[in-house]
């Protein structure tokens, strides 16, 4: 196949990303209003978040701690030396017309996310700055409106912006990125990583090149991702674009997009009529940062087991598959969940296997999580052992789950209201076992005359005759026996 | 009249502040003389200097992450030039 | 009619010989009756005050402790934040604004008993040598009604000087109490940088910004400084040092004091003989109550006007971007949000206020940065030096604090930086964040001139014990009456 410089083939896409995510703190970035989603609007300010006159900012040290774990999370270098520094520049939603940030000396540099893949993307830094307000626009949009309307209950909440590296290079990849980003996050519990609150948000900067080369393509911005999978079609939709700009010859021009949601497509927001100069210069209201070792290493030994050492050591002490150990630690309540019930059953393989498979299934069905659940682990640890135990069939678990899982009943008590242990009473298992043969001889002649398969139907009988009671083990040993 | 660099127009784009033409010509002439001055700080070898942000040496001033009463919502919007619902109303955007 | 000092106010009320509603009628009426020559106040506060006052006599009544200011009339600038009272910074784009908050100084202020009976004209954001920049009025000076009482804080020095009350809280960034406090034959005192919480004190230059009291003697400023200052948890800038009782400080002589002489100020005082010859006074009545006159150096001082221009308007020009008609304040409509902003900016702010917003933006703006900002930042870390070593040599140092005696209304209204140039003595002290005060030494023309006291950080007490010997020895401030109320009816 020949190749043709330009195209499609022959360029290959440079992804970084700006990722946005709000901390977990129980009060905002520089003042002591409550951070909190969802509550009446401008009911959570003061005059430090409203910027009133003579009102000035006071850092909140656990968003410092926050984003310095999430750093060492991520292998970062912290700062021995930060500061905070001003952006100014106009807009409503901004109640001093400056956002507090980092600029020059952000409190991480370096680290990176690794990917599913091994493939490790670098991270450029990490600084904390304070998040704005929202503006709530009459009508369908901001365009179109007559008025803006204002809610400053987010403004100052603290956000810390992981810049990375252009180092990504499909949309898979970004969300790949993301979704590791997002469990390293909800693990160490610096934030709650809801994209459909906006605690974590994400812009793209896309630009293409032609494989191989090595300098970089011009770039546009992406805005307005508001889930992963947008963030995955908006990549994906961007390179097409630009792939059809190089094709068709035309020039691609460096610009914001905002992503159209509805329509799948991105387009050109109005560069705005100034150029960008934030005028960065040091905060004269608030200090430099100077953490210190002893400080730094006392929040490092306070940092939980991370999603890929979890893996690591699913794979290796439970012999569990890769996929298998990346979906139960993808979040670190249900992989906490999952050990529970690998601890109590001894049994980490059946316990992989049920978290997977029917108490997903039924916590699903009843649109529940294993937070909202009723059932603890030492419960599902009961039912997987009265399995080995041979008290009841997997079978008949499968019917018990839901109950202990959705009610929160003990399986025991389940088993037991419902008549499902199984009869291990040799004399009724052969009981069965004779009647089954009894009333099957043309399976019988079929078995001997080297049919198999009438072997299992033959157990199936059994099992139908005992109402899914006789010991199935016991079953097929007497069955051979009988058959022999 | 002493050279003044300032791009007037531009900078008051920046601070946004729009000046009448006879404004704009007045500050260029007394910024002519300031300028006198900061020449002079042009002229002074400050390379191996570093600069000072803020003059005491203070450092780590944190707080606690604990929560404090808000405003009172009506105090909050009380001195807003106008509101809708519980927003600040403002004229809208035009990007 | 003349106030008493503030000490002696509560001296008398804690002997039960006068009540905190008294003595703020008394000041009321003060201002009654010189505020129409002299246009201190934006606004007078009489029932509030009273309502305050009443509260001070009943709490003294049940045998509460006396506040260090119990029942003393204090008035503060127009720049503090004053819960539920008109705060307008002497803009018209905060013309309406009224705080939900009070700025902690006013906290503190009245915790300690002082009653507030209003707020004082000023330049418009602080931004001025002479009070002609308050949106709203030209203050006069008490001792001339023809002249400026300089400023920013022009209103709080003119309503001291005038004996209205006893004491009135200032700012001051590069000059704005010292200088007024020199024009109005008052006692101004700027403390170390981070000595007093800056929280709710309307922004202008925040590495700069230092309230400080302002009074007709120097025991008043020693108490209202000792209940203004020390650590405030809403201020990331104030510092986490002890308050000492500053009027044990006190001295009457100043036996062992090394008093440094700066040489470059000197030289440029010399030319005017009347000033030259008023300090050479001063120094040798320090001298004459036992101090050591020494000789020392401030060789980067030349460079802190250029310094202070580019520092401060790059601060105010941030800080001054939240004024945009969304939230507070004035707003004159546009078609949209960013019309709007821009049309109430224009509208809102006077000319020396959008001078240097103009000035402080560019000081910022990419490409000038390093070659205007970070460059003056350097400068400042220079004269910083220049005070530890001549701090290494004296104790205090003693130099003008002005240029000149008070000058007339519209004077120098039209030369911007003749007007900067009025803070050529006070602008080192400001960037190298040491507490400097102005204390009476005289008259020039029959007007007031004030001698300069400088101390290094956190040495307020240092400062104010050689001032009130100098006071004391002197008298300067008690030597003749202000202008203000000759021919006046309600003179006494
Ligand atoms: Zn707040």
């Amino acid at each position: 196949m020949s190749k043709v410089i330009g195209a499609p083939a022959d360029t290959e896409a440079v992804i970084g990303l700006e990722v946005h995510v709000e901390l977990l703190t129980a009060s905002k970035m520089f003042c002591g209003c409550r951070n909190a989603f969802g509550a009446p609007p401008n009911t959570l300010v003061c005059p430090v978040c409203l910027g009133m006159p003579g009102s000035l900012p006071v850092a909140n040290a656990k968003a410092v701690e926050y984003l310095c774990k999430a750093g060492m999370a991520l292998g970062c270098t912290i700062a021995e030396y930060s500061k905070f520094d001003r952006k100014n520049y106009f807009y409503p939603d901004m109640p001093k017309n400056y956002q507090i940030s980092q600029y020059d000396m952000p409190l991480t540099t370096g680290g990176s996310v690794t990917l599913p893949s091994g493939k490790r993307v670098n991270l450029t830094r990490i600084h904390l700055e304070e998040d704005t307000g929202k503006n709530v626009h009459a009508g369908e949009s901001i365009a179109r409106s007559a008025y803006t309307l204002v809610d400053y209950n987010r403004a100052g909440v603290p956000l810390m912006e992981i810049v990375s590296e252009p180092e990504i290079s499909s949309a898979r990849e970004a969300e790949e990125y993301l979704a590791e980003l997002k469990a390293v996050m909800s693990y160490i519990g610096v934030s709650d990583v809801k994209m459909h609150e906006g605690s974590l948000r994400c812009d793209a900067n896309v630009s293409i090149r032609p494989a191989g080369a090595r300098e970089l393509g011009t770039k546009v911005e992406i805005k307005n991702l508001n889930s992963f999978r947008s963030v995955g079609r908006a990549i994906e939709y961007e390179i097409e674009r630009m792939r059809a700009c190089v094709r068709e010859g035309e020039r691609i021009v460096q610009e914001t997009r905002g992503w159209d949601e509805g329509s799948g497509t991105t387009h050109s927001m109005r560069s705005k009529e100034l150029a960008h100069d934030y005028r960065y210069f040091p905060d004269p209201d608030l200090v430099p940062l100077e953490l210190g070792r002893a400080l730094l290493s006392r929040w490092r030994t306070e940092l939980p087991e991370l999603p890929a050492a979890k893996r690591t050591r699913y794979v290796r002490d439970f012999g569990l598959s890769e996929y298998d150990a990346g979906v139960l630690t993808s979040e670190r309540s249900d992989a906490d969940f999952f050990e529970a019930v690998a601890a109590a059953s001894g049994n980490p393989k059946q316990a992989a296997n049920w978290m997977m498979g029917d108490v997903r299934k039924v916590l699903d069905r009843a649109e529940m999580t294993l937070a909202s659940a009723r059932g603890r682990p030492e419960q599902v640890a009961a039912l997987i052992t009265l399995v080995a135990n041979g008290t009841i069939s997997g079978k008949a678990a499968k019917e018990v789950i839901e109950s202990v899982m959705i009610d929160g009943r003990q399986p025991a008590d389940v088993v037991a209201e419902r008549g499902l242990a199984q009869t291990s009473d040799a004399g009724a298992v052969a009981a069965f076992v004779d009647q089954a043969l009894h009333a099957n001889a043309d399976s019988v002649a079929s078995y001997k005359a080297g049919k198999e398969k009438a072997f299992e139907f033959l157990v199936g009988q059994v099992m139908k005759l005992s109402r899914g009671k006789a010991n199935v083990e016991m079953v097929r040993g007497l069955l051979k026996e009988r058959l022999g | 009249m002493p050279e003044v660099p300032i791009d007037i127009a531009h900078v008051a784009k920046l601070a946004r502040l729009p000046l009448s033409a006879e404004e704009a010509e007045r500050f260029s002439s007394q910024f002519g003389r300031l300028f006198e001055f900061i020449r002079e700080l042009q002229a002074l070898d400050v390379e191996h200097v570093h600069p000072t942000a803020q003059v005491i040496p203070l450092h780590n001033v944190l707080r606690t992450d604990e929560v404090r009463p808000c405003l009172d919502h009506e105090a909050a919007i009380q001195n807003a030039p106008a509101t809708e619902g519980p927003y600040f109303k403002m004229p809208r955007i035009l990007e | 009619m003349t106030m008493n000092t503030g000490h002696e106010i509560r001296e008398a009320i804690a002997r039960g010989e006068v009540s905190a509603v008294e003595a703020t009628e008394t000041a009321l009426a003060a201002i009654a009756a010189t505020e129409r020559r002299l246009q201190a106040y934006l606004q007078v506060t009489p029932e509030r005050a009273l309502a305050r006052a009443k509260e001070i006599d009943a709490a003294i009544a049940r045998g509460q402790d006396l506040g260090l200011l119990a029942g003393v009339p204090v008035a503060v600038k127009d720049l503090f934040c004053t819960q539920g009272v008109r705060t307008t910074a002497g803009s018209k784009i905060l013309e309406n604004f009224v705080p939900p908050y009070s700025a902690t100084v006013v906290r503190r202020l009245e915790a300690q008993g002082a009653i507030i009976v209003g707020k004082t004209n000023m330049d418009e954001f602080a931004m001025g040598s002479s009070c002609e920049n308050s949106a709203f009025k030209a203050t006069r000076n008490p001792w001339s009604t023809e002249d400026v009482p300089g400023g920013s804080s022009g209103g709080s020095a003119a309503t001291v000087g005038a004996r209205c009350v006893p004491i009135a809280l200032g700012t001051d960034t590069g000059g704005s109490i010292r200088e007024p406090a020199s024009f109005c034959g008052v006692v101004g005192v700027k403390p170390t940088y981070g000595r007093v919480s800056r929280y709710g004190i309307v922004a202008f230059a925040s590495s700069l910004d230092q309230a400080g009291p302002m009074t007709v003697d120097v025991r008043d400023s020693a108490d209202a400084l000792e209940a203004i200052a020390g650590f405030d948890p809403m201020d990331s800038t104030s510092a986490n040092v002890d308050v000492p009782h500053y009027a044990a400080q006190l001295r009457n002589d100043l036996k062992g004091i090394r008093v440094g002489i700066v040489s470059e100020f000197e030289e440029s005082i010399a030319p005017d003989a009347a000033m030259h010859a008023l300090y050479k006074r001063a120094y040798e009545d320090l001298r004459a109550l036992g101090a050591e006159l020494v000789d020392v150096s401030l060789p980067h001082s030349k460079y802190g006007l250029a310094t202070y221009y580019l520092i401060a308007p790059a601060e105010a020009s941030s800080n001054l971007a939240r004024y945009d008609g969304a939230r507070y304040g004035l707003r004159v409509d546009g078609p949209d949000v960013f019309s709007m902003f821009d049309e109430t900016r224009a509208a809102g702010f006077g000319p020396e206020v959008k001078r240097r917003i103009i000035l402080g933006t560019y000081a910022l703006s990419s490409g000038y940065y390093d070659a205007y900002y970070v460059r003056a930042q350097k400068v400042r870390t220079l004269m910083k030096k220049d005070f530890d070593e001549a701090f290494a040599r004296c104790d205090v140092i003693a130099c003008p604090a002005v240029s000149c005696p008070p000058f007339q209304l519209g004077a120098k209204s039209q030369d911007p930086v003749a007007m900067y140039l009025m803070d050529f003595f006070t602008i080192p002290m400001s960037l190298a964040g040491v507490p400097a005060m102005s204390v009476p030494a005289g008259y020039v023309d029959d007007l007031p001139v004030g001698l300069q006291l400088v101390a290094p950080a956190f040495e307020e007490g240092r400062m104010f014990g050689v001032a009130h010997a100098y006071e004391q020895a002197t008298r300067h401030a008690w030597a003749r009456t202000p202008i203000v109320y000759a021919g006046d009816g309600h003179a006494a």
